[in-house]
């Protein structure tokens, strides 16, 4: 679409309309967001750098929030279990999204795909608490699967599955096959015909159509969902906490067991600025597949 | 061929909504139980633990807290997001792009570090815990959707309509409050009703940012600790249809912008 440049052509034009506004009512109009963001948002942020380089105790100047991180296995090891599962449950999710948001939109009678969508995604919109706690009753020890494994005579003891890393997982994919099916249908969408009827003029089946024109097509928007789910599940707290349990400990997990057992800010301080820095390392990483267009 | 690629993908929809509503159903079903315990078999329909729930002066006064928070933080998020999307698609500003993202960052930062720096600043600043430093929070993260929201629905057309105006005498007020206001009303209540939805929703900035006066998702977080209860499932099935509803009225101002 062309109206990012009638914008930047209008912008001129709307200013010179205005020779009573002078130069003090833009920046009366964005001053409180910006002061918001810079008090409330970059503040903080260099009050947890500052917080992250002093000592828990005495106060005094010190690297070992940071040398900790590296020297103390169960804190690497939280990291580790991070990133593993962070990976796990972003490749499950798109194979599961990416067919999935595909029937949608090409299967589904396009009158009725609205609805169809608006329902696969309607327990997106419950809070984290809520839905870890759904699958908990789904998966607890005398929960609904274990109840119907052992009344289908398959087993005869209750199967392990809360508190375990497949909960953990399941209730992030649960989450993130939802968020993936909403982006990979819009990227569907917004493929045109004419690239279908292109490749079916030059022979090639559905099948090669799928694979060299619809799936490339298709993949920045798949690096885009991916990365944002990347994002989110490497910062959630609730999911690993509640379907988990402490048997094994995340990133989140780990951070908030300093503020809350011991009242360690500066050490929680620099776990959280690691944790950034590795999501903003995989960022980097993935930019180049990462050029989010504007619409 | 083409027959079973339709087979398969019925069945393969069919896998996913179930995967998708399972944990759902389970909930409002076993919010329903007779009994002691949100586990098979179903005893129920009783609105037994619903009465529990209204009866609970901690889960009510926690569920006006999040109403509280939710709206007056929303409205605080859509007014400065709906004031600066004004100024930077009107006026050229030195630096907009720049300015922009600034507005736009705390979008990828996860809400855990956004809470966890709140609670390293307030603490340093002497602010105590408290339903304020919440919302404050919530508005940090629905500022930025609220401006993006609104700031990519200015278009042209809306420019001229404001030209008109002034044109025709109109101070700058005047502009803003009778021809900008009502021309994104759509924008503005997407925008509104979005903020809400996450506000109402939020966990982890509540939980860092209040102590006893607190929100209903951490006042679920506090049943937790008792186990499987059917008084949560039904605390929580309350918590999920508000949100429907929130998601809803988003759905309905987006559908009128498209029709208008």
């Amino acid at each position: 679409m062309s109206s990012a440049d009638n914008n930047g052509r209008a912008l001129p034009r709307a200013g010179r309309a205005l020779p009573r506004a002078g130069r003090a009512l833009p920046w009366a109009l964005v001053t409180p967001a910006l002061g918001w963001t810079l008090l409330f948002f970059v503040l903080p942020f260099i009050a947890m750098g500052f917080s992250s380089l002093t000592a828990h105790e005495g106060g005094g100047f010190t690297l070992t929030n940071y040398s900790q991180f590296f020297t103390n296995p169960s804190y690497w090891q939280a990291m580790v279990n991070s990133l593993q599962v962070t990976a796990i449950v972003t490749v499950v999710s798109v194979l599961l999204a990416y067919p999935f948001a595909w029937i949608l939109a090409e299967q589904v009678p396009e009158r009725w795909q609205r609805l169809a969508l608006m329902l696969a995604v309607l327990p997106f919109w419950t809070s984290y608490v809520v839905r870890s706690y759904s699958w908990l009753l789904v998966l607890a020890q005398n929960g609904v699967i274990n109840r119907a494994l052992i009344g289908s005579g398959l087993f005869s003891e209750p199967v392990q599955l809360a508190n375990t890393r497949f909960a953990t997982v399941t209730g992030f994919v649960h989450f993130f096959v939802m968020l993936l099916t909403l982006t990979i249908f819009a990227n569907l969408k917004q493929l045109s015909p004419s690239y279908r009827k292109a490749a079916a003029d030059l022979g090639a089946g559905p099948v090669r159509t799928f694979l060299h024109v619809v799936l490339p097509l298709t993949l920045p928007g798949i690096m885009v969902g991916a990365f944002l789910t990347f994002v989110l599940c490497i910062g959630d707290y609730i999911t690993p906490q509640i379907l988990g349990g402490n048997n094994e400990l995340l990133m989140p997990q780990l951070v908030m067991m300093q503020i809350g057992r011991r009242g360690d800010f500066p050490l929680a301080s620099a776990l959280s600025i690691i944790l950034m820095a590795v999501v903003t390392i995989a960022y980097l990483a993935c930019a180049r597949w990462l050029k989010i267009e504007r619409a | 061929m083409r027959q079973i690629v339709r087979v398969a993908s019925w069945l393969y929809a069919l896998a996913v909504y179930g995967f998708i509503f399972l944990p759902v159903v389970v909930l409002v079903l076993f919010s329903l139980q007779a009994t002691s315990f949100p586990i098979p078999p179903f005893t129920g329909p009783s609105l037994r633990w619903y009465n529990a729930v209204l009866s609970d002066p901690r889960l009510t006064s926690a569920l006006v807290n999040s109403l509280l928070v939710a709206s007056i933080s929303s409205l605080t998020a859509v007014t400065l997001g709906f004031l600066s999307a004004w100024g930077f698609a009107r006026f050229v500003l030195p630096g907009s792009g720049l300015l922009r993202g600034l507005i736009t960052l705390p979008l990828t930062v996860s809400y855990l570090i956004i809470g966890m720096g709140l609670l390293v600043l307030f603490n340093w600043a002497g602010v105590p815990k408290s339903l304020l430093a919440a919302g404050i929070g919530h508005v940090v993260i629905n500022l930025p959707l609220c401006f993006a929201i609104i700031y990519s629905q200015m278009g042209d057309h809306q420019i001229n309509i404001e030209r008109a105006a002034r044109d025709l005498g109109a101070p700058e007020w005047k502009v803003l409050l009778l021809i900008t206001v009502p021309v994104m009303a759509p924008a503005i209540f997407a925008g509104f009703f979005l903020s809400m939805t996450f506000s109402w929703d939020e966990f982890v900035i509540s939980f860092l940012l209040t102590r006893f006066d607190t929100t209903l998702p951490v006042e679920i977080w506090n049943l937790l600790r008792s186990g499987l209860n059917p008084k949560t499932n039904a605390v929580g099935s309350l918590v999920f249809a508000v949100s429907i509803i929130l998601v809803v009225l988003f759905e309905l101002t987006l559908l009128r912008r498209r029709k208008a």
